[in-house]
């Protein structure tokens, strides 16, 4: 079924990383995403794998999930990592023919590939201890400097937290169309391509009818409420930084200069 | 008479590996005679939409079998579709389904699926909204511009086009006026005489099932409790009350009248029923001539 697709899951709980406010988490994913491809000697790699590896165990998200998010990555890690191997230069430690791998290939492999793996896992933990709501609004927050140059800051968040709000509700409602479309015997599995298309037309139109009743239905609630834009509103659920988010900034801190020491006081491998 | 369809120890877990695994048909057993009008009643989320959903194979059991005329639909996979023929499906919400420019157009989508020929198609058509209670003006209006009760009417009629052998009705009724529930409920009663095939209605409203039903099927949180004649599973009023059920107001009545000590027979369901019952009680006690 349509529904079991994961789609930025979000795992409710307590953890210490759950009740980060959302915009220190964003502001720290985008300083680490920096400084995962700011790596270039092992020691350096190696505190970024335990930095992951700490918050992963911080979030209380069970390590399974993790592994299904690297699931969808998988061949890609693999396939980057092959290609970089026989790309590397220097002198040739085994050779077929035209390939060859050198020292330099397998750094570089294994480079690549941890730094991917970090990227995901690292995005995943976000996604995971964070309700696409308060994602939204710390984007939101985030972005208002820009505001002063008219860009829609406010409208735009609106429109990603319900379109994330919705994304659930249409897919259980693809489902159940399609159910009944197939009670009445709609074909969908058997045919040209052509014909294919042609069979998600019963599928499409009641989704879509049901896509803007539900859109005007929203509009007019929430215009029964009051709602005009983002001027001058107020929030019911106050972020604000605490002494938590302090303390990890300054973990991400230790992090970011034990990345740069290693990398100035050793000689990098790529 | 023989059973047409017959479910054999059936399971059903939604999102199996996942963290929200949740069974919500827990080894169901029935057979249902060809030529029944049986009524599914359960509590809100007791499994009845899924259980029904697997008479004709829109979703497949986690284990056990669904017969159907005696064969195991899942046999052959590739033939679901026909299954899909002859026990018709109504969903809960059917509404949603309506596609096409014009509602003749959409009563027909699934006669056409089935390959009928055009005229026979066109006496189907029609005869399905005649049954449904559908007005033939309204034919050749788009399904969007009909109001609630005459879309869940054109759906109902979609499906019966197909002259299904089993025709399984998911809460028709739901949402629409008492007066509108009425008409529809023996409309489809009207049908089941007329074409005598096989019907199953789920429904919450304990009046509705206990006016039509030969026979009832009880679910509570995922297993079937009870499966008898309407009367018999009327008459045990405690035990539907313990799972969250009500029985029909008149029957509750009644019941109350015999715990009291009345000569009452067990399971009465309509409000005729027990001004009979009554007034020969008090003829009996010769309170009246
Ligand atoms: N697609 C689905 N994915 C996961 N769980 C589901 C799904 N559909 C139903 N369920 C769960 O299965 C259980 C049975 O649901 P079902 O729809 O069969 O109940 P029902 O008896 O028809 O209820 P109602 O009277 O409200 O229609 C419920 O607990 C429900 O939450
Ligand atoms: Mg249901």
């Amino acid at each position: 079924m349509v529904r079991d697709v994961a789609f930025g899951q979000f795992f409710p709980g307590k953890s210490l990383i759950h009740r980060l406010d959302p915009r220190a988490k964003l502001i720290m994913l985008v300083a680490f995403l920096v400084i995962i491809f700011c790596t270039f000697t092992y020691p350096s790699l190696l505190i970024v794998i335990l930095f992951t590896v700490m918050f992963i165990l911080l979030s209380g998200v069970p390590a399974k999930f993790y592994f299904k998010s690297l699931k969808v990555i998988i061949f890609i890690v693999i396939i980057t990592s092959v290609l970089n191997m026989f790309y590397g230069t220097g002198t040739p430690l085994f050779e077929w023919g035209i390939l060859k791998i050198t020292l330099d290939g397998i750094n570089r492999a294994i480079f690549v590939s941890i730094r991917i793996v970090c990227l995901i896992l690292a995005s995943s933990c976000l996604t995971f201890t964070t309700s696409p709501t308060d994602l939204t609004d710390a984007i939101e927050r985030l972005m208002k400097p820009l505001g002063k140059i008219h860009f829609p800051v406010h409208e735009i968040a609106m429109m990603m937290s319900l379109a994330l709000r919705f994304v659930p509700t249409l897919l259980e409602e693809t489902d159940k169309i399609t159910q009944a479309q197939k009670a009445r015997g709609a074909d969908m599995e058997s045919g040209n391509i052509f014909h294919r298309v042609k069979a998600f037309i019963p599928i499409l139109v009641p989704l879509f009818v049901s896509a803007f009743r539900r859109a005007y239905d929203l509009a007019t609630a929430m215009e029964c409420r009051c709602y005009r834009g983002g001027f001058g509103r107020t929030r019911m659920k106050v972020i604000h930084m605490s002494k938590r988010d302090v303390l990890s900034f300054a973990a991400m801190g230790l992090v970011i200069c034990g990345v740069i020491i290693c990398n100035i006081l050793l000689p990098a491998v790529l | 008479m023989s059973n047409i369809l017959e479910l054999e120890n059936i399971n059903y877990v939604y999102g199996v590996g996942t963290p929200f695994e949740k069974r919500a048909v827990d080894n169901v057993s029935v057979s249902i005679k060809k030529g029944e009008f049986v009524g599914i009643m359960g509590h809100t989320g007791s499994g009845k939409s899924t259980l029904v959903q697997m008479l004709n194979g829109l979703i497949k059991p986690t284990s056990g079998r669904v017969l159907f005329d005696g064969a195991d639909i899942w046999e052959n996979p590739k033939e679901i579709r026909k299954i899909r023929f002859k026990v018709g499906m109504v969903f809960q919400y059917p509404e949603y389904q309506l596609f096409e420019e014009t509602v003749y157009k959409d009563i027909a989508f699934g006669a056409i699926n089935m390959g009928k020929s055009s005229d026979e198609l066109d006496r189907a058509v029609r005869k399905a909204a005649e049954f449904s209670g559908l007005k033939p003006e309204l034919l050749t209006k788009s399904p969007f511009d009909l109001s609630g009760g005459e879309k869940r009417r054109a759906a109902i009629a979609g499906v019966i086009a197909m002259d299904p052998d089993v025709l399984v009705l998911d809460e028709p009724t739901a949402g629409l006026d008492p007066m509108g529930r009425d008409v529809l409920l023996s409309q489809i009663v009207q049908y089941h005489n007329k074409r005598k095939n096989t019907v199953l209605l789920v429904s919450h409203s304990m009046e509705d099932i206990a006016r039509v039903a030969d026979r009832i099927i009880v679910m509570n949180k995922s297993r079937l409790v009870m499966y008898d004649e309407t009367k018999k599973i009327f008459s045990r009023g405690s035990e539907l009350e313990k799972i969250g059920l009500r029985v029909p107001q008149i029957t509750k009545i009644m019941l109350t009248l015999k715990e009291r000590g009345y000569d009452i027979s067990d399971g009465i369901l309509t409000v005729d029923d027990a001004l009979a019952e009554i007034s020969s009680l008090l003829k009996k006690e010769g309170k009246i001539w």
